[in-house]
């Protein structure tokens, strides 16, 4: 089926070399951060993760929300999203990529990577998120591409098949408990030191994740003569606007807990964000726009009324995704290292180069994206006659 | 055509074979022959169960009484001096008391405290988290209580200095060795895109020398076996009221404070 990667109309192939070309300025950049060190980042001795890592946090969510069409197919049935479970797992192997890439380029020494396997550590989370990822980057292969070749070939998927899918959905949960993990065992920081990081996580995660989804399947709809279905873009919405709901509850628990128990150590992270602290706030804009955009969003998608006008879903989703990106991809990260354990504050802001390599590995990941999605799609289109 | 690509095939086998069966009879055969490296403890070496610092700040009223204990310190273990704050490397430092105790500042500590500058140090913890989040194990705890760094193992990851709640591990940007004023050929220098931090002399205990920074305090920081009732340190600790930092996150740090 790979094959049908390979051909496509000349926007296709424009498209692609558009991705490739940002690729190898991205590239570039990352020769001479391999060759400099990380100090071409904006990263210090006190926000020692930064944009990388946030980025590699948020798309973990993109990609365990494969499980929200997974689930209600083969759990419960739900035959609609039969038609697209397909895009939602490729989008999660596109996104396990980039996560992949994104701890990649995060290394001081890459080049030593091979010690994780080579010293296998237990006592620590990242060894555990390094297993969850991998496996669950090669479930998602296994079952897209078996249960999209048995389509093109009209036969029933393989019956071993059936575990793997079946594991895959509390593998999918797995990966971002693990990533908050990460972060919420650490002592002595305080924004991260809660007990709702994962929840909080996988909420954003089930948001994110199907709000970028239904934008795929609109714009495979316009492009393709395949039709991802009036009601499976309806429900995606629907899981959309409660997780994104439950995302907006669950950061309010977390700001009762935080000013109401009123503990410096934890208040002092959420005013960093949300006013500043010391004169510094350079996020402040960013997260109160991010507030702002997931509120309007829980407007636009819980009345059905706008929910159900395609225009305006458009809309709602992309408010989703920039709200939910602006507050794992920026805020995050950073805003658990400042103040530092010393009390400094001392702020981050990615530099020019830290961002192209950023950028790069995106295109990596839409270029991945694009291709699986061209031949799902193709083969659909073959399979209904449309080709 | 057909058999001698068969002939090719086979001898190509058979090579592949032969290197990849001669490590693994290299080291059968090493086995065999000569026992596994040994490494023994050096004969002056000190010893302890568990080291540990005590910190008279009574005797460290200024800034100046702190500046030789650091310049040693930076000058045995190779630590570069950065223009570019975001690069800095720091194993034993200077500050303020809100700083190196946050969250346990009185509302009325007294002048002297107030603006007294206080040495800053890697905890050597009991329980070190940077050690439990190490992918790797290049960061680990020794039997005597010291936290180490491998710094050939260490891939940068950087998680270590995710979990320290005391910030005192550093992660070199860059290549430190153009900003070593003069390098000490006794320590490694180390290369860009691991993390080190202070090592209790762990060199210098090996060879029966207590650390550069006790050696020139005039007598201001005891070190010792925390777990020795009779050493010096603990007479110390018993008869002064010492502080630790952040004592409620349970990481048992090594380093006391008289203030």
């Amino acid at each position: 089926m790979l094959e049908k990667a390979l051909t496509g109309t000349k926007k296709y192939y424009g498209w692609m070399a558009a991705l490739l070309a940002v690729i190898g300025v991205g590239f570039a950049c990352y020769l001479w951060q391999f060759q400099f060190g990380l100090g071409i980042t904006g990263m210090s001795r006190d926000v020692s993760w930064g944009f990388y890592i946030a980025q590699f946090t948020f798309l973990v969510g993109v990609a365990a929300s494969a499980v929200m069409v997974v689930l209600p197919y083969y759990l419960h049935n739900y035959k609609a999203f039969g038609r697209i479970t397909i895009l939602g797992e490729f989008l999660a192997v596109a996104s396990v990529t980039m996560c992949i890439l994104f701890i990649f380029v995060d290394l001081g020494q890459p080049t030593r990577v091979v010690n994780v396997l080579l010293h296998p550590t237990p006592n620590s989370v990242l060894f555990w998120d390094m297993i969850v990822l991998n496996g669950y980057l090669l479930l998602n292969i296994i079952v897209g591409w078996k249960v999209l070749e048995a389509e093109r070939n009209d036969v029933a998927p393989a019956g071993w098949l059936k575990p793997l899918i079946y594991l895959s959905i509390p593998w999918a949960v797995s990966i971002h408990t693990v990533t908050a993990y990460l972060y919420c065992g650490l002592p002595g920081r305080g924004f991260w030191l809660t007990a709702i990081l994962a929840p909080r996580f996988l909420s954003s995660a089930f948001a994110a994740g199907p709000a970028f989804l239904i934008l795929l399947c609109m714009i495979v709809r316009k492009l393709t003569k395949f039709d991802p279905g009036k009601e499976q873009i309806q429900s995606l919405a629907k899981v959309v606007a409660y997780a994104i709901t439950v995302n907006v509850f669950f950061f309010l628990c977390e700001v009762f807990v935080v000013f109401y128990s009123n503990i410096p150590e934890h208040m002092d992270h959420l005013k960093y964000l949300f006013v500043g602290l010391h004169g510094h706030g350079v996020l402040v804009p960013w997260m109160w726009a991010s507030m702002i955009l997931m509120v309007v969003s829980i407007i636009l998608l819980v009345n059905p009324v706008t929910r159900k006008n395609e225009t305006v879903l458009i809309v709602a989703c992309i408010t989703v995704f920039v709200g939910t990106w602006i507050d794992k991809g920026l805020g995050m990260i950073s805003g658990g290292f400042v103040p530092n354990p010393l009390h400094h504050v001392n702020e981050y802001v990615p530099t020019l180069p830290e961002i192209l390599i950023a950028l790069g590995v995106w295109a990596i990941g839409f270029l991945v994206l694009t291709a699986l999605f061209k031949i799902a799609v193709t083969v659909k289109e073959e399979v209904a006659g449309l080709a | 055509m057909k058999s001698s690509r068969r002939r090719f095939l086979k001898i190509a086998g058979i090579s592949a074979l032969g290197l990849g069966a001669k490590p693994v009879l290299d080291v059968m055969a090493s086995s065999s022959e000569t026992a596994a490296p040994k490494t023994t403890r050096g004969e002056n070496a000190l010893r302890a169960k568990r080291w540990g610092m005590v910190i008279d700040t009574r005797k460290l009223q200024s800034e100046e009484d702190l500046e030789p204990m650091i310049e040693i310190c930076d000058k045995i273990h190779n630590v570069p001096k950065f223009e570019n704050k975001n690069h800095e490397i720091k194993w034993l430092w200077e500050e303020e008391f809100k700083h190196v105790f946050p969250m346990q500042e009185p509302d009325f500590l007294n002048d002297r405290l107030k603006h007294m500058s206080f040495l800053t140090l890697c905890n050597h913890c009991e329980k070190a988290p940077c050690v439990r989040v190490c992918p790797t194990k290049a960061t680990f705890k020794r039997e005597d209580g010291i936290v180490l760094m491998d710094f050939h193992r260490c891939i940068g990851c950087r998680f270590c200095m995710a979990a320290c709640p005391y910030g005192s591990r550093s992660f070199n940007f860059r290549d430190p060795r153009p900003f070593i004023k003069e390098t000490n050929p006794d320590f490694p220098t180390r290369t860009k895109g691991v993390v080190e931090k202070c090592n209790f002399c762990a060199e210098r205990l090996a060879v029966g020398e207590i650390p550069a920074c006790v050696e020139v305090s005039n007598g201001a920081l005891t070190f010792g076996d925390l777990d020795d009732p009779e050493s010096e340190v603990t007479r110390v600790l018993r008869n002064n009221y010492t502080i630790r930092r952040k004592p409620a996150l349970g990481t048992g740090p090594s380093v006391f404070y008289i203030v």
